[in-house]
């Protein structure tokens, strides 16, 4: 029982160093690699925030227009014993654009994009082509994980943007239509309580996600071992850590907001 | 023999090279020389450290004892970007082609040519068409790797190896899992490439009517140690039994295929 732990605690720090020392390397191949002249190709950058930039739109659309449909449901079902209805319109864009959306859309795109980044670089680890860019002398990180990285830690924040409209707009659907407030002072309202620190502290923890989720599944996929099934596990391994990872940020960095103002 | 010349200074030379994973020594005290323009063949059963054998060459791995010279270079000694100015000038074909996925058959050969110099696109195509054709592969530039088949994917491996023109050409397994009349073409393009271009070749391979048709030198590897280097004729007149055993493929001799060092008794602890 005790080497079990044992072995799970050093398995634990080794995977700790292997993303730090994975992270060490892609910032030096963003900021030292291009003095080189080797930077990560612009083309290949592009296509990766294609595909979790745009791909990822449709989704985070609608997970967050029926998470902010369900806010103003149920915190109208509160402010309407203390006759406050017309709050939801604050509490709905305040907490989207602080917590939910950051969280949410992070949660998604871990599950869309992450989980194909770490499947894609598996499969490549496991069929000798991750070898065969090294005997190309081709740095397989500058190679594959720098434009994937700048993709998530870019296009993240800029869905958060989406989800924060989308959310808002849900929340206007119910607003007006149910809770029959006027569509002028809802809006008034939102904006009246939604400060620009709501917004920009959401954007740095959906920037910071990006990162922990390009990081993570990028090491799970380098790093697979043992054929298809190796693959399969690297895939599920990315998603959990992923998950984790985005939700213990979330509390660090919402503790360091909170603690930090007073 | 044919166009080697001894008195060359050897391009590749290992001394005293071991290799040693956890307890086990895969590659024990190997020396050799393969000098330019040579095809040079190694065989060897599976699991005799062939494969690891070439990793240490390539520079994939690092021995743990001895020094692999690459034109008197010591590789383990030198700088990463040393390093990388020597893997430039490898070539490599993989035993399962190892494509980029992702990468038409063009991009796959562009790509070191797009990684490591600075030319222009047109002419970039312009090589793209050189060694598709040298391999026998033109019209095939806008196909993904899914869309061909296990020899077209070879040929297009071996047109990105040479897309540098490089002066050492690794051939891992080659003509493996390919029918024999794809595999003696890819075996013939080997032989054209090494005389056309005079590029130095090391086949790892156990296939022996590829062994034959390529080699001017062979070594034979068995258990992590060499059994004999010698010319075609004289690997194939070898007294030495396990080699002879090997060419035949005969399952009594040397080498031992069932391990039964352990008595079943003893296995199950009785």
């Amino acid at each position: 029982m005790a080497a079990t732990i044992g072995r799970f605690i050093i398995e634990y720090f080794r995977w700790i160093k292997g993303i730090a020392l994975l992270f060490y390397n892609i910032l030096y191949w963003i900021f030292v690699g291009p003095f080189k002249g080797k930077a990560a190709h612009r083309q290949s950058i592009f296509q990766q925030m294609v595909f979790v930039g745009l791909h990822s739109v449709v989704i985070v659309f609608f997970v967050d227009i029926f998470t902010g449909i369900v806010m103003a449901m149920q915190t109208a079902y509160q402010l309407q014993r203390m006759g406050a209805v017309l709050y939801v319109a604050s509490l709905v864009a305040v907490s989207l654009c602080r917590e939910l959306s950051p969280v949410l859309t992070a949660l998604v795109v871990a599950g869309r994009a992450g989980s194909a980044i770490a499947a894609e670089l598996g499969t490549m680890k496991v069929t000798e082509q991750i070898e065969a860019l090294e005997t190309m002398a081709i740095n397989p990180i500058r190679f594959l994980a720098v434009p994937r990285f700048l993709a998530l830690a870019i296009m993240l924040p800029c869905l958060t943007v989406l989800g924060n409209i989308s959310g808002i707009i849900g929340g206007f659907i119910v607003g007006t239509g149910s809770l029959h407030i006027n569509p002028d002072l809802y809006m008034q309202t939102t904006f009246k309580y939604l400060e620009l620190k709501d917004i920009y502290t959401g954007l740095i923890k959906a920037i910071v996600f990006g990162i922990l989720i390009a990081i993570i599944c990028c090491y799970e996929g380098l790093y697979t071992k043992g054929g298809a099934e190796g693959v399969g596990r690297a895939t599920t391994r990315s998603v959990v850590a992923s998950f984790i990872a985005v939700i213990l940020a979330d509390c660090v960095i919402t503790g360091i907001f909170f603690f930090s103002k007073s | 023999m044919s166009a080697i010349d001894q008195k060359n200074e050897p391009i590749i030379s290992l001394r005293n090279v071991t290799k040693i994973f956890g307890d086990k020594t895969i590659i024990n005290n190997v020396s050799l020389d393969i000098f330019r323009g040579e095809t040079f063949v190694i065989m060897g059963c599976s699991g005799s450290g062939k494969s690891t054998l070439l990793r240490l060459i390539t520079g994939a791995l690092r021995p743990d004892n001895g020094n692999v010279l690459i034109r008197g270079k010591d590789i383990a000694r030198i700088s990463v970007d040393e390093l990388e100015e020597v893997k430039r000038s490898f070539g490599m074909l993989f035993q399962y082609s190892a494509l980029l996925d992702s990468l038409t058959v063009e991009e796959n050969i562009a790509l070191p040519l797009r990684e490591h110099t600075k030319l222009a696109d047109d002419i970039i195509k312009i090589i793209i068409k050189l060694k598709l054709s040298l391999v026998g592969l033109r019209g095939y530039e806008s196909h993904y790797p899914s869309q061909i088949s296990g020899g077209m994917k070879k040929r297009v491996g071996l047109a990105r190896a040479i897309a540098l023109d490089p002066d050492i050409v690794f051939y891992d397994e080659p003509t493996s899992g390919l029918d024999p009349v794809v595999g003696g073409a890819i075996d013939k393009l080997i032989k054209d490439l090494s005389t056309k271009l005079t590029i130095t070749s090391v086949v790892i391979t156990h296939d022996m009517q590829s062994v034959f048709g390529i080699a001017d030198r062979i070594a034979m590897v068995h258990k992590g140690e060499i059994v004999e280097i010698g010319t075609r004729d004289e690997i194939k007149n070898s007294s030495n039994a396990t080699i002879q055993q090997f060419i035949h493929g005969s399952p009594v001799g040397p080498i031992d295929f069932f391990k039964e060092d352990i008595g079943i008794a003893e296995a199950l602890g009785l």
